[in-house]
């Protein structure tokens, strides 16, 4: 019988793991099932709504749709893994100063991707609202932009207008203003 | 989901030995449209082939500026290469036009070429569907078929290519070079997806086991006056209704030559060769883009709920060259 299961290597919060799994296990279920690392949503499981969102060697991808064993050796980063002791990641703080969300089941997936949102933006990557001059970096990043780059995290309880308050001030902070 | 054998590759000519040997075998690249139709169980493949850490994955200009993009390079990459957006902008808007950015970080370019059809009776196990399980019947022609295609149909099949990509680098005349059991051979992307006629189940002419390993875009003196515009339901996140790749090259008021492909409206990315031949050496006009591709839609076979996309497509395509040819003004 050939096996249908394999041995993971991962990194998951600067902790390494090595964990036999059904080869259909995606990160996401390794996460909650297998690590008890429960943070990361499961929302839609077909790389729609963004619930379940987290940074594989820094990027943002949705783990609904990574299996564990392409993944294996790789770098994940949860929302767990975000704060440093009581001390919340810029963005996290931001999220609770603006109050964007409701509910909540959303937010680890929103956060890490704004994480990562962020990072490409200092990066200057463009987006398909970015016009005719070049994006330069956070000192171009508006509203707009910010819609844009986070189409990819739904929420149902419509916490966009702060979301966007929220990660507008982080971008503003990133360009040295108050 | 269907219990499968998996394997990573090492090199491209292992990976091809073992899929083409494995009928129910699939190449695995960013997995984001494959491992999504496996927890739809419209693929059930035995055994993976990941495909993903192969070589080459660089995007690199030839000597003669031509463009040469390794297939397991990820979209966000290609999107944001500096050189890219300045020499082949189409390509960039197209990719940004499409997805998410967790998605265009997990998703290549090989895999993005070879996605398959958002057809909801193809997603969907309980119904019927040619493509999914040939000889089943189409029920798209009398139901849901606003999304569908207007162009290159068959009674069989009314299903659109998803790809923004594919329809960008159709433009821009691109090959994909594909490594099988006997070598490497070149496809032009044009000749590269099929029409469904009596098999809409073969979305390609690759065989099984055939591998995307690079793609070439040939230079081009005007790619850099080349712009993707995408209609759609919603402002971002959806596949196209009608989306345009064009590339206009402009002097003295006349057209000296001009690129055109469509996407949303056909069972592969539409060149709309007709149209480019009627424009070359005409006055660069309103009137003259929209006769240009309201001959070339003249072909079009709509049905009730996708007409629209016969007046879209004309308007968006005129639009999209005025645009560009009021930027070389």
């Amino acid at each position: 019988m050939p096996r249908t299961d394999s041995v993971v290597r991962i990194e998951v919060n600067g902790a390494d793991h090595e964990v036999t799994v059904d080869n259909r296990t995606t990160v996401l279920d390794l996460l909650r099932e297998h690590l008890g690392l429960t943070g990361t949503k499961k929302g839609c499981d077909h790389g729609q709504c963004g619930a379940c969102t987290v940074l594989v060697d820094g990027r943002r991808m949705n783990s609904c749709l990574l299996l564990a064993v392409s993944a294996g050796g790789a770098a994940i980063r949860t929302v767990e893994g975000l704060a440093t002791g009581e001390e919340l990641h810029p963005v996290q703080q931001a999220f609770v100063d603006c109050d964007a969300l409701q509910c909540g089941y959303c937010t680890p997936g929103q956060i890490c991707s704004a994480i990562a949102m962020l990072d490409e933006v200092s990066h200057a990557w463009p987006s398909a609202v970015t016009g005719a001059a070049p994006f330069t970096g956070p000192g171009d990043l508006d509203a707009d932009e910010v819609r844009e780059r986070m189409n990819g995290n739904l929420c149902r309880c419509g916490a966009y207008v702060n979301i966007v308050d929220a990660l507008l001030g982080i971008g503003l902070s990133m360009r040295g203003e108050p | 989901m269907r219990p499968f054998r998996y394997e990573r590759a090492t090199d491209a000519a292992s990976a091809v030995a073992l899929v083409t040997a494995d009928p129910d075998a699939r190449f695995l690249g960013g997995g984001t449209n494959l491992v999504d139709l496996m927890k739809l169980d419209v693929e059930r493949p035995g055994l993976l082939v990941d495909v993903s850490g192969l070589e080459p994955a660089g995007i690199e200009f030839t000597a003669d500026s031509g463009l040469r993009i390794g297939a397991q390079v990820r979209n966000s990459d290609l999107a944001a290469d500096p050189l890219v957006r300045e020499r082949f902008p189409v390509l960039s808007q197209a990719l940004l036009s499409g997805a998410s950015g967790q998605l265009r970080n997990a998703a290549t370019v090989g895999g993005n070429l070879l996605q398959r059809t958002r057809c909801l009776y193809f997603q969907d196990v309980t119904k019927p569907c040619n493509k999914r399980a040939p000889g089943t019947g189409c029920p798209a022609r009398a139901g849901e078929h606003r999304d569908l295609a207007i162009l290159g149909t068959s009674d069989a099949c009314i299903a659109t290519h998803p790809s923004d990509l594919a329809v960008a680098l159709t433009a821009l005349d691109a090959r994909v070079s594909v490594v099988g059991v006997d070598g490497v051979r070149t496809v032009r992307l044009a000749e590269l997806y099929r029409l469904p006629g009596a098999e809409p189940e073969r979305d390609t002419v690759l065989q099984h086991g055939e591998l995307i390993e690079r793609i070439d875009v040939p230079p081009s003196s005007f790619a850099t006056r080349s712009a993707y515009r995408k209609v759609r339901d919603r402002a971002s996140f959806a596949f196209a209704l009608v989306s345009v790749a064009a590339a206009l090259d402009v002097a003295d008021g006349a057209v000296q030559d001009v690129r055109l492909a469509l996407g949303g409206v056909a069972p592969r990315p539409w060149r709309a060769g007709s149209a480019e031949a009627a424009l070359r050496g005409r006055p660069a006009t309103a009137a003259n883009f929209v006769d240009a591709i309201s001959a070339e839609l003249e072909a079009a076979a709509p049905l009730p709920g996708n007409a629209f996309k016969v007046p879209l497509a004309r308007n968006v395509v005129a639009r999209v060259l005025e645009d560009l040819a009021e930027a070389t003004r």
